[in-house]
């Protein structure tokens, strides 16, 4: 959740100037996102591209972490933002809690054209990233660890390793090691997983909490092989460092957007979303940052070069190598069980 | 001060309080506004969620995970407090010691890291310390170790961490009680015949106690709160109750659950301060004289 860098401040202002500015505009709404590199390739890609074609003003505001807003804006019966793009088992938990707009699809004709995998009755996929299995090239030139098994066989791999401090993609990370097939995760068998990880905890050097965090350990070498992020593994391998990754048992994981409850410009804020998960779109926001479209269509509209398509998340065989987070199953009472059993996972 | 007055009279006598009130008034809204408001609305989160509820302190004291962390953080707590003494007495005893100009430079050198965040110096110490790091280079180098020492990522990196950024909170309360102490009792006990070593076991060790009692409150109250070391520093396994509280927002989606936690920290600090003002003033421990 904290994937992309965030110069929230930056955007903030640049969003508080875009209100100022926009106050005469007919049609308006405001859109959220995390900031950073992030929201400024979603700027050029789609943000900039669909306000155009709908002759709308897009007001832009960010914030590292949505959720908390979210809940005090919609408990307010005042909510200041229409569109908001968030992780997201955030928008089921918020449909949930009646704080999320259900979504009627006979409005939203691009999002109606997706896979029923990638959009919940609240929300639709905009952008997809991976937790994979990282390596340093320099301790496995050849014969690099390529399966979660591979992960966990330490006499064939030694090395020092380092997981995500979090149970969403670690426990289907640990389950895939054990045997279970990719597609036939959902329902977790949590038990099972629990039991997995302990058998690779102590030999876990890091549990890192930041993907910053991550980053830093593959880059200084810290660590030989880890569970991080496809972005932040491709942006220490530009800078230079030997490492790589495989999609190989990739847990694909996205956000999604979502229109808060009583959104002050809900007509906008529908119309707006399915422009935002056009195929063109979408297919223009990975020539601008790392990240995989939401929308697999993207990828039959000739923007995207294949060598560029092989790189990203989402790439339909890339996609059929890797696990399909389910949302639906975190944000059910069983996933949120899970989640508090991993506190204590960590101390035993 | 008013009783000083020459004209006692007792209109005039509540007029001056008046002043006083109206002057000091200022401050104690800010501190109602930022301290006694947002610490009542905590405890009154983790009491109150759609009705009175006691849940969230019986989690707290029956579920593992919490009585471990707080151990671990005690136990953390204790160890950057005794390393703090051994480290910082030595100094302040310098300082007290040598001619005003080298005492001046000695406690500079103490307050300097002051200046940088404490953000920074945990990613100094990672630099320092990790397996790639500068130490752990140097004794492969010198040929004293063959695999590199796992000296971070774990309590051992946080305690030392931690100490780096205590340290002054320790020295300084420790060299403002040793400047009281007279220098005419040492050579009381050298004219006496004692050794250097006895004057100082029996006479200047006695007399310091109050600035160790002090500095080691401070430090070990300060340590409690400890979220950034620990978190960048610990490896993930080092789960202080500081990082408890955030870890317990996102996991509950309702500050309830962390205020509890919060609440029974602050009680603890509370307590520790009330065992350490039987001993000695608070204003001592505070920096007040």
């Amino acid at each position: 959740m904290t994937m992309k860098q965030n110069f929230g401040l930056g955007c903030a202002l640049l969003g508080a100037i875009g209100l100022t500015g926009a106050a005469n505009a007919a049609e308006q709404i405001t859109f959220v996102s995390q900031g950073g590199a992030y929201q400024q390739a979603q700027t050029v890609a789609i943000l900039d591209p669909s306000a155009k074609k709908l002759g709308i003003t897009i007001n832009q505001d960010s914030i590292p972490d949505a959720w908390p807003a979210i809940k005090t804006q919609v408990g307010s019966g005042k909510p200041i933002w229409d569109v908001v793009d968030t992780p997201t088992g955030y928008c089921l938990r918020g449909g949930e809690q009646g704080l999320i707009e259900k979504l009627d699809f006979a409005k939203i004709p691009n999002a109606a054209a997706m896979p029923e995998a990638y959009r919940s009755p609240y929300s639709v996929s905009y952008e997809f990233y991976s937790s994979v299995l990282a390596y340093s090239q320099k301790t496995f030139p050849k014969d690099a660890p390529n399966s979660w098994a591979d992960f966990w066989d330490v006499k064939k791999f030694p090395g020092r390793r380092a997981l995500r401090n979090h149970p969403i993609a670690t426990l289907e990370a640990a389950l895939m090691a054990d045997g279970v097939a990719p597609d036939k995760l959902y329902p977790l068998d949590v038990d099972r997983a629990f039991k997995k990880l302990e058998e690779i905890k102590p030999n876990i050097t890091v549990w890192w909490t930041s993907g910053a965090q991550s980053a830093q350990l593959l880059n200084d070498g810290e660590v030989d092989m880890e569970m991080a992020w496809n972005g932040r593994v491709s942006a220490v391998a530009k800078e230079g460092a030997k490492v790589t990754f495989t999609y190989n048992q990739g847990i694909l994981q996205s956000t999604s957007l979502c229109i808060l409850k009583g959104a002050p410009n809900l007509d906008t804020a529908v119309k707006f979303l399915n422009e935002a998960v056009d195929p063109v779109h979408q297919a223009n926001l990975p020539l601008n940052i790392d990240y995989g479209p939401g929308n697999p269509k993207a990828f039959e509209t000739n923007v995207i070069k294949p060598e560029r398509a092989a790189q990203l998340p989402s790439e339909p065989a890339n996609a059929a190598k890797q696990a399909l987070m389910s949302y639906a199953w975190w944000s059910s009472p069983a996933g949120e069980a899970a989640e508090k059993r991993w506190a204590s996972f960590m101390q035993k | 001060m008013a009783t000083s007055m020459p004209d006692p009279s007792q209109k005039h006598q509540r007029r001056e309080h008046g002043l006083m009130l109206a002057l000091v008034s200022p401050a104690l809204l800010v501190i109602l506004a930022l301290i006694v408001l947002p610490v009542g609305w905590l405890a009154w989160q983790s009491i109150y969620h759609d009705g009175f509820t006691l849940e969230n302190y019986r989690r707290v004291f029956t579920e593992d995970i919490y009585w471990r962390s707080f151990a671990l953080t005690f136990e953390i707590s204790l160890a950057v407090t005794v390393i703090s003494l051994l480290l910082g007495y030595p100094v302040a005893y310098l300082a007290n010691a040598v001619p005003k100009g080298w005492s001046i430079l000695i406690l500079a050198l103490v307050v300097l890291p002051f200046w940088t965040s404490v953000l920074v110096r945990a990613y100094a110490w990672l630099a320092l310390l990790q397996r790639t790091g500068v130490i752990n280079q140097l004794l492969r180098y010198l040929d004293v170790i063959s695999e590199p020492l796992a000296l971070v990522h774990n309590t051992f990196g946080t305690v030392i961490a931690t100490v780096h950024i205590l340290l002054p909170f320790m020295v300084l309360p420790l060299y403002a009680t040793m400047q009281k102490i007279p220098g005419d009792l040492m050579q009381a006990g050298a004219s006496l015949g004692a050794s250097p070593s006895l004057t100082f076991v029996r006479v200047f060790l006695p007399l310091s106690l109050p600035g160790v009692l002090a500095g080691c409150t401070m430090v070990f109250v300060l340590c409690l709160g400890f979220y950034i070391t620990p978190e960048l520093l610990g490896g993930g396994r080092t789960v202080m109750v500081s990082m408890l509280v955030s870890r317990n927002v996102e996991l509950y989606n309702q500050f309830g659950a962390a205020s509890a936690v919060a609440v029974v920290l602050l009680l603890s600090v509370l307590a520790i301060f009330f065992v350490v003002s039987r001993f000695i003033s608070l204003d001592r421990v505070l920096g007040q004289k």
